[in-house]
């Protein structure tokens, strides 16, 4: 069964202006590889992306055919979405143990859905 | 009562001791919470015609269990599911034809794990909401209905209805497995399980107000539950150890409400009416529990309530040792509250002086300043001390903080015999 994989943290939502420190850059580099190779080993990779800060999010909602354009995410909250995995796992305590391994839930959130497997038409 | 009504009241009761074990079999063969339920609600229907007429079953929990799958099979038929899951009951079947047919422990168990664990760390996990964990554990494995359940925890019928829908529905979008969990994680798992009976222990245990009948059954329900789960992991110590946790508290269960149903404290109870049974047998496990050398705050609890109950009267009671558990409980499971019972039973061992300057010492604690018994408990030693100004502004500090009629009635009494003016 696949679960999305969805990586929360106040940085994306309240990114520095300060560009990051190199070092801890490759740090954090570092750590999402190995996390991406652990995945593979078990299988459990399908995808998976880091997404730019919400500084860099737009908006767009359509109602009654008129679109409406905003900038920014679509609420503002403490933390927002940084990145996300999509995996394949047996069961949800095997997605909630790849969930935890993730480096993302050391200092941000870490919302583990499961994806709706909609019957193919 | 009616014939009719005295065979509804057994079925009943039986349903209720024995229909856990065929849910939880069910549930794993059928991988299906609502469709285990309903087979069981019809076995239930089935027996209510059978059993008045034909006799009780010698072994009434196979009975449910076969007739149960039975049932289910009917469903699945009539709902047109995948056949496979037919099959599976079929190899069932032939699986008890070969071995002679005897549903009981062959059917409640596979790989040497008996199923009703399996539902109960299911109903347990931590992916489902602390109320929803209650709940589903208290229908699925406890055999109370809904409105039971709503009634003991004071929440509208609908309310509930919807929390164990939400729940099944969780378990199965979200594919929680039904197992028991796997050795890396089953010491929080337990806690977890363990958490949920104290629970429902607790809420049948207080003296708060609602459905008294509902209350005491759900204290009776908790200890059953925690035999069965002691019974099927003899060697988890906490496990034992909250079981005699609950029998020693139980056991004072006819003394602690007055015949108006006023409160009694402890001091003041009528110790005759203590159970001697459930206090000998809370102290047997607790001894089992205590050799297995995993120490814990289940045990030490337990090992407070058995010296209370082990005294004859109040001043026979032990409050040194007591004392020293509670400063034991402090280092393995520190909480204010725990600080708070700790600074009460120093007060009684070495001076009630010496207990309300530890009081004093929490006074800052955010959590005890809006809890009412550390407002009672050092009105209490105030009280003691003959410092009775001081006590009544205490009193009133907890009458502040109780919703809880009875609890309020016993504030009033006190700040009353002390000469201060009852509230309203």
């Amino acid at each position: 069964m696949r679960y999305l994989v969805l990586i929360y943290d106040e940085e994306t939502a309240n990114p520095s202006p300060a560009p990051p420190d190199p070092e801890q850059w490759a740090r954090t580099m570092g750590e999402y590889n190995e996390y991406t190779a652990l995945l593979r080993i078990r299988g459990a990779y399908e995808a998976g992306e880091a997404l730019q800060p919400v500084t860099t999010a737009t908006t767009i909602r359509v109602r009654d055919g008129l679109a409406m354009t905003t900038d920014g995410p679509f609420a503002e909250t403490k933390e927002a979405l940084g990145g996300f995995y999509l995996i394949e796992a047996r069961d949800l305590d095997e997605a909630l143990e790849l969930g935890a391994a993730c480096p993302g839930a050391k200092y941000g959130s870490i919302e583990v859905r499961p994806i709706q497997e909609l019957p193919s038409a | 009562m009616t014939e009719a009504g005295a065979a509804h009241e057994l079925v009943d009761r039986l349903f209720r001791e024995e229909s856990g074990r065929a849910v939880a079999t069910l549930i794993r063969v059928l991988g299906d919470f609502d469709l285990a339920e309903e087979a069981v609600q019809d076995a239930f229907a089935r027996a209510l015609e059978a059993w008045p007429v034909q006799g009780v079953p010698r072994n009434p929990g196979a009975w449910i269990t076969t007739t149960a799958r039975n049932a289910a099979i009917d469903r699945i038929r009539r709902a047109k599911r995948l056949i496979e899951k037919t099959e599976q009951l079929g190899r069932d079947a032939a699986m008890d034809a070969t071995t002679g047919g005897g549903w009981g422990e062959e059917v409640t168990q596979t790989d040497g794990i008996d199923d009703r664990l399996r539902l109960i760390f299911t109903c347990c996990h931590p992916a489902l909401a602390p109320e929803a964990q209650v709940a589903l554990t208290l229908r699925t494995l406890g055999g109370l209905t809904t409105p039971e359940i709503a009634r003991a925890f004071l929440v509208p019928e609908v309310t509930l209805a919807q929390r164990l829908v939400r729940a099944k529905r969780k378990i199965r979008d979200a594919r929680i497995p039904y197992r028991v969990p796997p050795v890396d994680v089953l010491p929080e798992r337990l806690d977890a399980v363990l958490r949920v009976l104290y629970l429902i222990f607790n809420e049948g245990y207080s003296a708060t107000g609602g459905d008294a009948l509902a209350r005491r059954e759900l204290s009776g329900e908790a200890i059953r539950l925690a035999r069965i789960v002691a019974e099927l992991m003899p060697d988890e110590p906490e496990t034992l150890g909250l079981l005699a946790l609950m029998l020693l508290h139980d056991a004072r269960r006819e003394a602690r409400t007055g015949p108006g149903g006023e409160l009694v404290l402890l001091e003041d109870q009528d110790r005759a009416r203590w159970d001697r049974a459930e206090i000998v047998e809370g102290e047997a496990l607790l001894d089992r529990a205590l050799q297995l050398g995993r120490a814990g705050p289940y045990q030490v609890q337990a090992a407070i309530a058995a010296l209370h109950d082990a005294a004859d009267r109040p001043e026979a009671t032990d409050w040194r040792e007591i004392a020293a558990l509670y400063a034991r409980l402090a280092a393995i499971s520190p909480s204010p509250v725990v600080e708070l019972n700790r600074a009460v039973a120093v007060a009684m061992a070495e001076g009630f002086d010496v207990g309300l300057r530890r009081l004093d010492t929490l006074a800052g604690n955010e959590q005890l300043a809006n809890y009412p018994y550390y407002h009672s408990a050092r009105a209490d030693l105030l009280r003691r001390l003959g410092r009775s100004a001081e006590a009544i502004v205490a009193y009133r500090a907890a009458l502040a903080l109780t919703t809880n009629e009875v609890e309020r009635g016993f504030l009033g009494r006190r700040i009353a015999e002390l000469g201060g003016a009852r509230p309203n």
